[in-house]
């Protein structure tokens, strides 16, 4: 056509002015971190697997969530799943069941028999790990990936440590134990089970180990000074845990005292409640002041578990207690009040927390022990080079995630020693609170809850309390899932960019910004779902 | 053939011969009856592949035209009177986005006062616009016009005004020779627009244009007029070749060869003005007539070379500049530059004011005595117009002055207005 | 235990794309491939509602037309911006008329096209007409009512940002009551846009009874293409009424604008809804309905309400005017959400 001239113009030629000479500021993507990543003990990429969840993709879930933790089903289980109370959905409805999500992921993977990914070069290092709970397999698992030959000294007879002795088989099922486990031997895990280190140094110079990674846990029972008569039957709640993985069950009569405040308090009196006794724990203080979590409580008292506040036992005698009345003072503390009574018990456990049994470091050098606990540095060593030590024997919270989460950072810092460089884990991201949501654009969607067992069968029975998700409420359970701070490609920006300046890649590659024509109007911020731009001023 | 029909008709047939493809219309006197006959020929089939179109006002119907123009179809409209200025907008729009829309403007005066009647004021109010504007001097003009200006319209891309007096020549049955659709075909080809809209080659059409570019566009859509002003009678002669008479053109000249006095006139009062002068002739004055057809563009040259040899130049014109006198006069006096002539502007006609062959006499044999004065209202009723004078100069109050004229004059009564 | 099943990703229909459902099921605007009518380098101010509007709404017209749509632009804001010589943003056929003419322009268009499809001489080809407030509820109301009453086979698109905005914000019909504008200023004993005057030209566009009405809001995107689609899928007189909120004359912050159409249908100052040969048949509820003042304490315009001295009558009547709408277009629904 030949066109007019001046009045008529060829379309789209526009182009030729580029308006992104007006911006003052520009918008950047950035990943944030999201604040359930902070929170997770273990170090996992939580907002990650869940991206592939959503899609389906639940192999792909699997495999990046064990790049971090290596035992989803466990976790899925008995993790106390903080990251659940961090979660910024929590503030718009219910956080989204992560752990929920984790436990169904875990399961598909054992169904399906995904196997762990081997190391691609072996390093020739050869790394000795002591003790087979939650976090010596998890440094055996992390120090494997990354190449090294690992030999794992067990004092006990079977792989899990506190997982398998702790932690009741109504909240573990041990088929789901020993399979986790047994994936993490299968990569090529030496393991010597029965073996107790008596001396770490011996065992490193006979064994040629380049570095050790120490995991022994804290399995001795906290005794109280109970006066006793000879008569009453005292047991320490760890001894009772494991007994019951035995073959000759403890027999604890009907009436079982509790005493403790802790999660290992709930776990021994749901324990003794499901081999028929009638538990009552005794705590010195009050609900709100108890360490064990609220759930679990919870969970044992709508299984007809019984538990008296503030009270301390005084003494034991052959079928009955002395109790003593307690008061909270004004900062909170109980105080004995003089008032006693008697309950009859034909039992008393004693969960009154765990002692670490550091025999085996005796004489070593450099080392630091502090309260009964081995002081590590940063990098998770001792202060005897090449010693590492995590989990229950360092000064840390007590649980299995965290657990897991030393052995994770241990194994880094001792690849970077062992190839005598330092390993610095990545910078922390800016957080992606709450504020930085557009919460808009989330369709409302309440937690899908996940199927409790049936009351009479969890009071009489070791079966597993809590269910998992089906794969339609897995599915819908991750996609609850805000993508806090990390672009899971919505295409708003895409979409509502006034000056169609934003670029997209295709799928899986996300966006650019095209700066010939962005005026920086902010809108692709403002609209961002979540929160994974952000406007930085323009140099002029 | 030959027919005696109503002017209004033999356009509508002719418009209809021309095959358009959209016609919207609006009614508004003394236009209706072309395009209420184009109505019924689309509806009745008679035209084929025909959009006619019931707009709600004259600024629509030039702005569905603008539209269907653009999208390539050949477009026509009619109007008149307030109608053009009502659509003055779109007028000057369609003409610079080059849209070649043909529209017939009945003429008539503008008011206020209110009035119906012919006079040229509507169409010159759009001198200005870009349009072409063509003059017919009879029906049988009028007819070949249109199908002239569909071909002009759409060489040039420019559109093209056929201006015919309303009443005198739109509601008066002559006869007149309708062309055979054969014989229209042969003349105009289908419509082949310069730009279209077209999603198959996508364009802008109607960009904002700055100081940067705006007297080049101006200037481009001069150099058009200027081309039509060579293809006019080139078209005239094409025409004549298939249609067997002389239509059309820039001007006709009447017996101007020996005049002394020549009298310039656009349309239908060219008939009297000849009758009178053939009077004149008869008595022995040397008296010729110049007819404008081609008022936009205004052929300078043509006229300049039909008057150089003359003493003096009477223009008369059924137009009022107010505050001036002459509308068609100043292109006139334009073209006569530098020649030494006598230039007379008479204003005749207004609002439909009959031009009598008896006034034209008088006029005409003043002007050849060399008595005629610049300007000259032809008829006017001083005695009317001095008692309003004196009315106003006399009483705040004086009222509307129309209604306080047709009261002197006795008319009001009578219920004419 | 209750079971739900999996519709959607976790952001629902709510965001632009979703990269979970089936292609078919996404919107215009996240495919890689849409047309971007409206191309890149326009003049438009940082944010501008209208220049999202428009391509919004025209990339959709132009998906639902294959392609095949010519478009005629009421002068404004959105003509300035797009088509400065000697470059036009628009990459489809476009033309620019006048201010107050485009419905009629529209017209044409879609009569000439009318014959040429009947002579063979092309094919399908869709017309949309729009226009700001000014040229639609104003100057270009005329036009725009001839067009509705012939059932002329038009879609026409009024970009609503309540004001002169091109001219330097002025007041025009669509401008709310106390908004302040250049000619309506925040003086005088009644500061801002008069109450009690103005017009809201879906409901005249309903008593034309033409074949399809809308409202719709640049931030509900869904929506807006669902409705745009729809229009396109019917014959005749078409209208769809989008609120384009301007940063510039409403002073506004540029990265605002998509939240405050949320707002402006959120609080029910702004009802969405479809008619149907002058028939209200559905309305897009409000989901989390916010108080008018959420809404108008964003913009400069309102400025005045907010002094030293809060102006609650004023804020009053226009919650007022809010919940009316709410009432009258049936916004809330207590069951779904």
């Amino acid at each position: 056509m030949e066109k007019p001239f001046a009045i008529t113009l060829d379309p789209g030629s526009s182009l030729a002015n580029h308006t992104g000479s007006w911006r003052t500021s520009r918008p950047v993507y950035l990943d944030r971190l999201p604040p359930c990543n902070k929170q997770c003990p273990a170090g996992e990429d939580i907002q990650g697997w869940l991206f592939h969840a959503e899609s389906g993709d639940y192999e792909s879930a699997w495999r990046h969530l064990t790049k971090d933790n290596p035992f989803p089903a466990i976790m899925g289980r008995v993790c106390y799943h903080t990251c659940e109370g961090a979660c910024n959905r929590g503030q718009l409805d219910a956080p989204v069941g992560i752990n929920s999500v984790e436990h169904f992921l875990g399961d598909e993977a054992l169904k399906q028999g995904w196997k762990l990914t081997p190391p691609a070069t072996e390093s020739g290092k050869h790394v000795l790990v002591v003790g087979a709970g939650p976090s010596g397999m998890s440094a055996a698992y992390h120090l494997r990936r990354l190449g090294h030959s690992v030999t794992l000294y067990e004092a006990g007879p079977l792989l899990g440590g506190m997982m398998r002795f702790g932690i009741p088989k109504y909240r573990l099922p041990r088929d789901i134990l020993e399979a986790e486990m047994q994936r993490v031997v299968d990569l090529g895990v030496t393991v010597k089970l029965n073996s107790k280190v008596d001396n770490i140094l011996t065992t490193m110079t006979e064994g040629k180990f380049d570095a050790a990674f120490l995991a022994v846990g804290a399995h001795i029972g906290k005794r109280a000074t109970i006066p006793a008569g000879d008569a009453a039957k005292i047991i320490d709640a760890i001894s009772l845990l494991r007994s019951m993985e035995g073959e000759d069950k403890p027999l604890l009569g009907r009436r079982v005292v509790v005493y403790g405040g802790g999660n290992t308090a709930i776990d021994v009196a749901r324990t003794a409640k499901r081999m028929g006794a009638e538990p009552l724990i005794v705590y010195r203080r009050t609900r709100e002041k108890m360490p064990a979590h609220d759930f679990e409580l919870e969970e044992a008292l709508q299984e007809g578990i019984m538990v008296k506040w503030l009270s301390t036992i005084k003494q034991a005698h052959e079928s009955s207690l002395t109790i003593e009345k307690m008061a909270l003072d004004s900062k909170g503390f109980p105080q004995p009040t003089g008032e006693f009574e008697t309950i009859e018990a034909d039992s008393l456990v004693l969960a009154l927390g765990q002692d670490v049994d550091l025999g085996l470091l005796e004489g070593v050098p450099g080392l630091k022990v502090i309260d009964g606990v081995v002081e590590v540095g940063a990098n998770m060593m001792t202060g005897h080079p090449g010693i590492f030590a995590g989990g229950d024997m360092v000064p840390a919270e007590r649980n299995v995630t965290v657990g897991i989460g030393h052995g994770k950072q241990a194994a880094r810092h001792i690849d970077g020693w062992l190839r005598g460089e330092q390993y610095f884990p990545p910078v922390q991201r800016e957080v992606a609170t709450f504020e930085k949501l557009n919460t808009w654009y989330y369709a409302d969607a309440p937690k899908t809850v996940r199927p409790m067992l049936d009351i009479i069968r969890r009071q009489s029975t070791f079966d597993e309390v809590q269910g998992g998700l089906d794969e339609s409420n897995a599915l819908f359970e991750a996609r609850r899932c805000l993508s806090c701070g990390n672009c899971f490609e919505c295409d708003n920006c895409y979409g509502v960019c006034p000056d169609n300046a934003v670029i997209k890649l295709g799928p899986g590659k996300r966006f650019e910004f095209n700066y010939d024509y962005c005026k920086g109007c902010g809108m692709c911020v403002a609209e961002c779902p979540c929160g994974a731009i952000k406007m930085e001023a323009e140099e002029i | 053939m030959l027919k005696q029909t109503e002017g209004s008709h033999a356009v509508a047939e002719a418009v209809g011969l021309c095959r358009p493809e959209v016609i919207c219309a609006y009614p508004i006197s003394p236009q209706t009856h072309i395009v209420e006959g184009l109505g019924e020929m689309v509806k009745g089939g008679e035209i084929e592949n025909c959009e006619f179109i019931n707009v709600e006002s004259e600024f629509a119907a030039m702005s569905v035209a603008i539209g269907s123009s653009a999208t390539g179809a050949r477009t026509y409209t009619a109007t008149a009177s307030q109608g053009i200025l009502f659509m003055a907008e779109a007028v000057y729009n369609a003409s610079g986005l080059g849209l070649p829309i043909v529209m017939t403007v009945a003429n008539r005066a503008i008011g206020a006062p209110i009035n119906i009647w012919n006079d040229h004021t509507d169409a010159l109010s759009q001198r200005d616009s870009g349009w072409i504007q063509l003059f017919a001097e009879t029906n049988q003009e009028a007819l070949d016009l249109h199908i002239q200006a569909f071909k002009l319209a759409e060489e040039v891309s420019l559109p093209v005004m056929v201006c015919m007096d309303g009443f005198i020549l739109t509601h008066a049955y002559e006869r007149v020779d309708v062309p055979t659709q054969e014989q229209v075909d042969a003349f105009l080809p289908p419509y082949e627009p310069r730009q279209v809209l077209d999603p198959t080659e996508p364009v802008s059409i109607g960009a904002m244009v700055g100081p940067e570019a705006f007297s080049e566009v101006r200037y481009l859509a001069h150099a058009k007029q200027m081309q039509a002003l060579e293809r006019i009678p080139q078209l005239a002669e094409q025409f004549k070749t298939i249609f067997g008479r002389d239509s059309g053109g820039l001007t006709h000249s009447y017996l101007t060869e020996d005049a002394e006095t020549i009298v310039v006139a656009m349309g239908s009062v060219l008939g009297t003005i000849k009758d009178t002068v053939d009077d004149m002739r008869a008595a022995g004055e040397k008296i010729g007539v110049l007819g404008i057809t081609s008022y936009r563009p205004f052929p300078i040259d043509s006229v300049r070379a039909a008057l150089q040899n003359a003493q003096r130049v009477v223009v008369l014109e059924k137009s009022l500049a107010v505050g001036i006198g002459g509308v068609v006069s100043t292109d006139v006096r334009m073209a006569m530059s530098g020649l030494q002539l006598h230039g007379h502007t008479v204003v005749a006609g207004l609002g439909g004011r009959a031009i009598t062959r008896k006034s034209l006499h008088a006029l005409f044999s003043k002007a050849a005595r060399g008595e005629l004065g610049h300007l000259t209202f032809l008829d006017l009723d001083w005695n009317v117009v001095n008692k309003q004078l004196e009315r106003e100069r006399t009483t705040r109050r004086s009222g509307p002055a129309a209604e306080s004229m047709l009261r002197d004059i006795g008319v009001v009564a009578t219920g004419i207005v | 235990m209750s079971f739900q099943p999996v519709h959607f990703y976790q952001t629902g229909t709510f965001t632009v794309g979703n990269r979970l459902l089936a292609e078919e099921e996404r919107s215009v605007q996240a495919n890689m491939e849409r047309t971007n009518s409206l191309n890149s380098g326009h003049r438009a101010c940082q944010g501008c509602g209208e220049a999202l509007g428009a391509r919004y709404a025209i990339d959709a017209a132009m998906k639902a037309a294959s392609g095949r749509l010519i478009a005629a632009n009421a002068t404004g804001c959105l003509e300035v911006f797009s088509t400065p010589y000697p470059e036009t943003s628009w990459q489809i056929p476009w033309i620019h008329s006048l201010f107050g003419n485009t419905a009629a322009v529209a017209t044409g268009i879609a009569a000439a096209i009318k014959v040429k499809r009947k002579k063979g001489q092309m094919g399908d080809v869709r017309v949309v007409a729009q226009g700001g407030d000014g040229g639609t509820t104003d100057i270009g109301f005329g036009c725009l009512s001839g067009m509705f009453e012939r059932n002329d086979d038009v879609l026409y698109i009024c970009y609503d940002n309540g004001g002169y905005m091109n001219t330097g914000v002025q007041r025009s019909s669509a401008t709310p009551p106390a908004a302040r504008t250049a000619t309506t200023m925040p003086v005088g004993p009644e500061p801002g846009n008069a109450f009690g005057q103005g017009k809201f030209v879906p409901l005249i566009a309903m008593a034309h009874e033409i074949p399809y009405v809308a409202t719709a809001t640049v931030a509900d995107l869904r929506d807006l293409e669902y409705k745009v689609t729809k229009a396109m899928g019917i014959r005749g007189a078409r209208y769809i009424h989008i609120l384009v909120p301007c940063p510039l004359g409403w002073g506004a912050a540029s990265e605002d604008t998509i939240k405050l159409a949320r707002l402006a249908k959120e609080t029910g100052i702004f009802p969405v809804f479809e008619a149907e040969r002058g028939d209200l048949t559905s309305s897009l509820k409000i989901r989390r309905q916010q108080p008018v003042e959420e809404y108008l304490k964003l913009q400069k315009r309102y400025a005045h309400l907010f002094g030293k001295k809060p102006a609650v009558e004023t804020i009053a009547r226009l919650q007022a005017a809010a919940d009316k709408n709410i009432r009258r277009y049936g916004l809330l629904d207590e069951e779904a959400n």
